[in-house]
């Protein structure tokens, strides 16, 4: 088979950081090229580079697409010959339609005027092809992230794409929709269309890659041939990390105390609809010193409880009670959940999580401004002091605490996140997906904090979709499906089957 | 970690007077910038602009200017902006010649029920900005239209005045001499020579304290010509001030208020969560900060500084008219921007706003003693304007 594909050579500089160097990269026709690295290791710069974001002249080495030498000036340069990026934050106009949007840029027209029919007619075919039943009027705010994305792939069709290049496309998915994406590629991949897949979930890729690419430090590292052999996803995460890896979690002696927060009754109603209840009467329980694991498919509720119990920050009609240490504890404001000692670390750190343009040390101290300062006037120095001691204590990477987060990478941003929470001096964390979007080697990091928690006699709720993660943390994992907690293990008897079955089954039931 | 810590120090300690300068450059650039054109109308104006006559007209004409800018920093850190400031410094204005002028108020109460009734009409606008999340925009531009409306309908069309000879000191008086100083008012110049000491002091205890904990990054003959030219500036000014008629009232007022926001903006909570709220108000409000609150108590400030605003007009002017106030609103938002602050909110500082103000100001005072006409003053003034943001957005591209 011959190469589609070969980047020759590629470096690529910054003021004062060399993003790439000398990397080389060939994808055969027809092929699902993986590449993995840890956060800032260069994918999205060489992907960049291929697309024609950083035009040609502003790197060197080259890039040899279908046999020809390419000099692309911009991106409409590659997509004229078919290659297709999707990044990782969709680029849809979330108040056009489906139909709209699949045509942007490249509308259905004819001297400036849209053929809506035909428009019409082709977004219906696209649809299917990706396998989305929407009607093409649908506007893309009102469908969920996991069919956006195939919306963004039917796009990427209508402009008859040869290579297509996705960067993280399931970060945001529940695991129904990341694999009706996967066999997506699959099937693009039967009709010839090669992709290149840049993802942090190895499982992922063993299931669909033809070949892995590791990048390091800028530089390619390894090339995997997974056609050839097996390849082992501790054999990818070496690579990745230059180090060995025995585990993946840090090892713990749970030592579980008394129950520490509960939630009774707990039924709250749609923010917007008031009427949809989205959390149904569910209890739940949590112990000094315990990993406690949320589990369930996007839309399940988690993050919506989650929110409502921390101070009602979600939801209206909330009704039931919350007990810290077996007293009943008023959560009706975010101020009076934080005093009762809750602290939530939310999904999305960049929109609620951080002031991204303010310093590490203003972010951590956000949540608990009355711990650095007196009369309302603030210690500089003890805030200083505070902040430090975080940056040690989480092994924050920054040039200092002066640096703004918005230069961190997603690994240091969560550590920061977690920074705030922690100096809030909370009883029970509530931790929503904690490493998302963070590569390996800082996840291992935010594992470790947790264990070091829980350690300290502090609970520890943690919503995730990454099941591995749950099964390799959590003392005990709870299942949630529409609302109610469908199935409890504990940590020992928990697999991912058993946790799939239990949200299938409940899915059965209620349908 | 203890090594990468030492690390860090390293190339820090070599480069420290282009790092310090990079990190410092939007900050001394303003001052410098002010300077710059300080110097070219003083050359321009063969030495006018810094008369002590003169010098006291450019603090008195812009000092209400300057009040309003230090509200509509907070309004613009917090992410909103304020377009009503001019109309309902009017209408204040003209509120206090009716209860003066027309009612015979005593000037204490009267100024009292003033800066209340601008709190109030803060509280009126920020309701609705904060509680049921109409953009400050619209609700300011209506708020805009109401009070030009109301000031007309108050006035009855007509100018209200003079006002009592007490309240006129408010803009046109001059600390006593105690001293009887007759040439030079001793004790204006005693207040610019201590004012001149305390800052050098403070930034002396500042940095002593920064280097005990080891987090000084100024270079040390930085710090010091800081201090020279800063404390020098202060003694000049004074010096000037006190061979005419010594420090204005209003000078005194406006410094208090500068120093005390400066203050709120740097060191307490209060300032620190309208920044934060201004730069994420998700996150804010996840952190346990009542956004709501704080937007709505950034408007109620916004309108009592512009009731003070209004009075001070008023009583520079002597009287009140429906044309008071008319177009204040420009003036005040764009001293914010050149000043640094940023239209997205969560980005700006007390001394950029009046040091904006003041460009704005000598520009104006400069041109004219030019006799350059206000046609062309505008023009130039706007793209002054243009020209420091887009410096700023450059920067920051870079």
């Amino acid at each position: 088979m011959n190469a589609i594909l070969e980047m020759r050579g590629i470096t690529k500089t910054f003021p004062g950081v060399k993003a790439l160097e000398n990397v080389n990269l060939t994808v055969k026709a027809g092929e699902i090229h993986a590449i993995v690295g840890e956060n800032g290791a260069g994918k999205s710069t060489l992907m960049k580079v291929l697309s024609g974001v950083y035009p040609h002249g502003s790197y060197s080495g080259e890039i040899i697409y279908e046999g020809e030498e390419r000099r692309f000036a911009d991106i409409a340069d590659s997509e004229k010959i078919g290659i297709i990026i999707i990044h990782q934050e969709l680029a849809l106009v979330p108040l056009l339609s489906i139909a709209e949007n699949l045509f942007l840029g490249n509308e259905q027209a004819k001297h400036g005027i849209i053929d809506w029919n035909l428009a019409f007619r082709r977004t219906q075919e696209l649809l299917r092809k990706v396998g989305l039943k929407e009607s093409p009027n649908t506007l893309v705010t009102n469908i969920g992230v996991g069919k956006q994305q195939l919306v963004e792939i039917a796009k990427a069709l209508a402009k008859e794409v040869k290579l297509l290049i996705l960067d993280e496309p399931t970060a945001s998915l529940n695991e129904t929709d990341s694999d009706a994406l996967l066999d997506l590629l699959l099937e693009f991949k039967a009709h010839g269309i090669s992709s290149i897949l840049i993802s942090h979930k190895l499982n992922e890729i063993s299931k669909v890659a033809d070949t892995i690419t590791v990048i390091r430090d800028g530089s390619t590292v390894d090339t995997l041939d997974c056609r050839a052999e097996a390849i082992s996803e501790d054999r990818v995460i070496r690579a990745m990390v230059g180090r060995d890896m025995a585990h993946r979690f840090p090892k713990r002696t749970p030592d579980i105390g008394a129950p520490i927060l509960e939630v009774r009754d707990w039924v709250v109603h749609h923010q917007i609809h008031a009427e949809r209840r989205v959390i149904k009467n569910i209890n739940l329980t949590v112990h000094r010193g315990e990993v406690l694991g949320i589990a369930g498919l996007m839309g399940a509720g988690r993050t919506e409880f989650a929110m409502s119990v921390f101070g009602r920050s979600y939801g209206q009609r909330i009704s039931g009670k919350v007990l810290m240490d077996g007293r009943e504890i008023d959560v009706s404001t975010i101020g009076r959940a934080v005093d009762n000692g809750i602290a939530y670390v939310t999904e999305d750190r960049k929109h609620y999580g951080l002031v991204l343009g303010e310093d590490i040390k203003k972010n951590v101290t956000l949540a608990n401004l009355g711990g650095v300062s007196s009369g309302g006037v603030i210690d500089d120095l003890k805030e200083l002091k505070v902040a430090n001691s975080f940056r040690q204590k989480l092994r924050i990477r920054c040039s200092s605490v002066f640096q703004q987060t918005v230069n961190l990478s997603g690994g240091n941003q969560q550590k920061v996140v977690l920074s705030k929470w922690l100096f809030a001096q909370p009883k029970v964390l509530i931790l929503d997906e904690p490493t998302r979007g963070i590569d390996v080697g800082a996840k291992y990091e935010i594992y470790t904090i947790i264990n070091e928690l829980a350690a300290e006699g502090k609970a520890v709720v943690m919503i995730s979709s990454e099941m591995p993660e749950l099964l390799g943390m959590c003392d005990r994992i709870l299942v949630m499906n529409e609302g109610v907690f469908v199935a409890e293990f504990s940590g020992a008897e928990a697999t991912q089957e058993k946790i799939m079955r239990a949200i299938v089954k409940a899915g059965e039931r209620a349908a | 970690m203890s090594n990468e810590a030492a690390a860090d120090k390293g190339p820090n300690a070599k480069k420290s007077y282009t790092g310090f300068l990079g990190n410092n450059l939007r900050d001394y650039g303003m001052m410098l910038s002010l300077f710059a054109i300080m110097i070219f109308f003083q050359i321009m104006t063969d030495g006018t602009l810094m008369r002590p006559v003169n010098l006291t007209n450019l603090v008195l004409q812009n000092s209400y200017i300057i009040i309003m800018a230090l509200g509509m920093l907070l309004v613009i850190v917090a992410g909103h902006i304020d377009l009503s400031v001019g109309s309902v410094a009017g209408f204040i204005g003209g509120l206090a010649a009716v209860m003066m002028v027309q009612y015979n108020v005593h000037f204490i109460p009267a100024t009292i029920i003033c800066l209340v009734a601008g709190g109030l009409i803060g509280a009126a606008q920020g309701y609705w900005i904060a509680f049921h999340k109409i953009p400050s925009f619209i609700v300011t531009l209506a708020g805009m239209l109401v009070f030009k409306g109301l000031t007309l309908a108050l006035l009855a069309g007509q100018s209200v005045g003079p006002f009592p000879q007490t309240f006129q000191k408010l803009s046109s008086g001059f600390i006593p001499d105690v001293f009887g100083g007759e040439t030079l008012r001793l004790t204006s110049m005693l207040i610019a020579a201590l004012l001149a000491a305390a800052l050098v002091i403070a930034n002396l205890r500042h940095r002593s304290n920064q280097q005990a904990h080891g987090v000084e990054d100024e270079p040390y003959a930085f710090f010091i010509g800081k201090n020279v030219v800063f404390a020098g500036a202060i003694l000049y000014i004074g010096y000037l001030m006190a061979t005419y008629r010594g420090l204005p009232n209003v000078l005194v007022v406006m410094f208090a208020l500068i120093l005390f926001y400066t203050f709120v903006t740097n060191r307490t909570t209060v300032g620190r969560r309208v920044y934060a709220l201004g730069g994420n108000e998700k996150a804010a409000r996840l952190s346990g900060i009542k956004t709501d609150r704080l937007t709505f108590f950034t408007f109620v400030n916004m309108g009592v500084l512009a009731a003070l605003a209004g009075l001070i007009f008023a009583a520079r002017l002597n009287t009140a008219t429906p044309k008071a106030g008319l177009g204040f609103e420009l003036d005040v938002i764009a001293a914010c921007f050149i000043g640094g602050a940023s239209a997205y909110g969560g980005v700006g500082k007390v001394m950029g706003a009046v040091i904006g103000a003041f460009i704005m100001g000598v520009m104006n005072n400069g041109m004219s003693i030019l006799g350059i006409g206000i046609d062309y003053q505008q023009v130039i003034k706007g793209l002054v304007l243009l020209a420091a943001v887009f410096i700023d957005v450059y920067h920051k591209n870079k």
